[in-house]
């Protein structure tokens, strides 16, 4: 028996209402270093809210949610102060929007939107900005010409890449991502997922990914999660999960996805 | 005079003004939420400063208006004439002889002493405001020092540029802690802000807000280590007086675009004509 290394974030018994509407309940899990989440489940389960819950924007009503931050180790994220927790936002934590308009300025240029964590965490030398936005953009595959445009001459597939650079410009450790292939036609879908399966591989990051597009969480995710009426009904590896699914909701989630 | 009480603003308004501005020099470069009056002039044409010089002054006080560094424009002229009506206090012209100033976009050349207060007009108090336009928001940003944004826009600057160009209303940081606007002064004035002798005080009546630096606030204005802040003017002398040390508008002066710079401080030009200094264009 190995020793288990501290998982990233633990998450127990999480609960959100809103009055008398369930928004999930009593969600618990152990995310490892290195390991991607699957959480997946129809419009209205819950998935969201329990991703704005972990990620700090939305106050859950009961439950912890324990971040093995840098410098003190496990670390409540709901009894952080403010600061603090605005700070692992930005520096260990990225947030990738379902809408590339949420996640970007959309009036500032492709550079200025990478740069921007930089500057907040304190960078002051333009051309090491600068020479950091160039290579982000080449990683996820946006032309280094463009670094001047505005976000909103892009594509939305470029958008959404712009998002992801933008974010991962700090090298957090845990992503958090809802629905990040969300208003994507397929094949700039499929591009967007070969890059961030290799950009997550590379990293090392561990993420969240909330999706109800099974075939995102198939490529991506190592452990799955599936939800219902904001209770987690099923859960564990994602191909055992998606090949041999055992409660009745899963096995319609799964046999609901048009063969081609 | 005796239909107005001193300084148009009724004991209680002016009590109240001066405790906003005791609390900005108490948090310099903090702004102050007060209760703005509406004032007999429009809102945009110095609304807060003159709320400002109203709870500051006294009947012992020499006052001297300044709009874009002239003593002599509307603004300027208005200003000075509706305070010699509501308090009867004396007016001057001359930077060394008065105790309070009130200016519209620029610092005095002559360097301000100890005793004197500036108070400035601003339109826009909140630097953050193009950046992010929620107030509640640019709130949290300044409580909690989350000053990015803020070099995202030089950022941006000079990508675009190539250089920061930002000219005036160029943000600055105060004692390292906030980030403020210091009105739309040209960014030549900028290091006249920091270590200043006299009270700077700054009302935004539209706004509603007022902020304040003490005497000798250190004031940083913002930059990248390889892009420095430069305080830039036209490179140029006053057609007038010759100065080569003082900011300078650009004046067309005919109809075949012919164009002089003088310096836009009236005063100063008006001291240096009389020592004897003598611009080109000078007749």
């Amino acid at each position: 028996m190995t020793e288990q290394p501290t998982p990233l974030l633990s998450v127990e018994a999480v609960s959100k209402s809103y009055g008398a509407q369930i928004g999930c309940k009593d969600v618990s899990f152990d995310l490892y270093p290195g390991e991607v989440m699957g959480i997946v489940g129809e419009s209205g389960s819950g998935k969201s809210t329990l991703l704005n819950c972990l990620a700090g924007h939305l106050p859950p009503d009961t439950g912890r949610v324990m971040f093995d931050t840098r410098t003190d180790g496990p670390c409540d994220t709901l009894a952080m102060s403010e600061p603090e927790r605005r700070m692992l936002s930005r520096t260990d934590w990225a947030f990738v929007h379902q809408n590339a308009r949420d996640g970007l300025r959309m009036g500032v240029s492709a550079g200025g939107n990478v740069g921007e964590r930089l500057m907040a965490v304190g960078a002051r030398h333009y051309r090491g900005i600068r020479e950091q936005a160039v290579d982000w953009l080449g990683r996820v595959e946006i032309d280094a010409h463009r670094i001047d445009d505005r976000p909103r001459t892009f594509s939305g597939g470029m958008q959404q890449r712009l998002q992801i650079a933008r974010n991962l410009v700090t090298g957090p450790r845990l992503v958090f991502m809802d629905e990040p292939t969300g208003g994507l036609d397929v094949s700039v879908q499929a591009r967007l997922l070969d890059l961030l399966r290799g950009l997550v591989r590379d990293l090392g990051l561990s993420a969240i990914i909330v999706t109800h597009d099974l075939a995102v969480v198939r490529l991506l995710a190592d452990r799955l999660m599936v939800m219902k009426s904001g209770h987690v009904v099923e859960e564990g590896l994602t191909d055992q999960v998606l090949d041999d699914p055992q409660h009745a909701y899963t096995q319609l989630l799964v046999s609901s996805v048009l063969q081609v | 005079m005796s239909d107005y009480n001193f300084a148009y603003l009724d004991e209680q308004t002016k009590r109240m003004i001066r405790r906003a501005i005791l609390k900005g020099l108490a948090i310099p470069g903090y702004q102050v939420p007060f209760a703005s009056r509406e004032m007999p002039m429009p809102y945009g044409w110095g609304t807060g400063g003159v709320q400002v010089s109203a709870a500051v002054l006294t009947p012992d006080d020499r006052f001297k208006v300044i709009d874009q560094g002239a003593d002599d424009t509307t603004n300027a002229v208005s200003i000075r004439s509706f305070f010699e009506r509501t308090a009867d206090v004396e007016t001057t012209t001359e930077t060394k002889a008065a105790t309070v100033i009130q200016t519209r976009h620029r610092i005095p050349e002559t360097p301000l002493t100890e005793g004197q207060i500036l108070v400035y007009q601003v339109p826009i108090p909140e630097p953050l405001r193009f950046l992010e336009p929620r107030e509640t928001e640019t709130r949290k940003m300044h409580e909690l020092q989350e000053y990015g944004l803020m070099h995202v826009k030089l950022y941006e600057d000079i990508s675009k540029h190539g250089h920061i160009a930002t000219s005036y209303a160029y943000p600055v940081k105060v004692e390292d802690r906030y980030v403020m606007d210091p009105s739309p002064i040209p960014k030549f004035d900028n290091p006249k802000l920091s270590d200043c002798p006299a009270i700077q005080l700054f009302g935004a009546g539209r706004e509603q807000r007022i902020y304040a630096l003490p005497p000798y606030t250190k004031v940083v204005s913002l930059d990248f280590d390889d892009y420095p802040f430069e305080a830039s003017k036209p490179n140029q002398t006053c057609g007038l007086c010759g100065a080569d040390d003082s900011y300078l508008d650009e004046v067309i002066v005919d109809d075949a675009g012919r164009r002089m710079f003088v310096c836009s401080d009236t005063d100063y030009c008006e001291k240096r004509r009389s020592a004897g200094h003598r611009g080109r264009d000078a007749a």
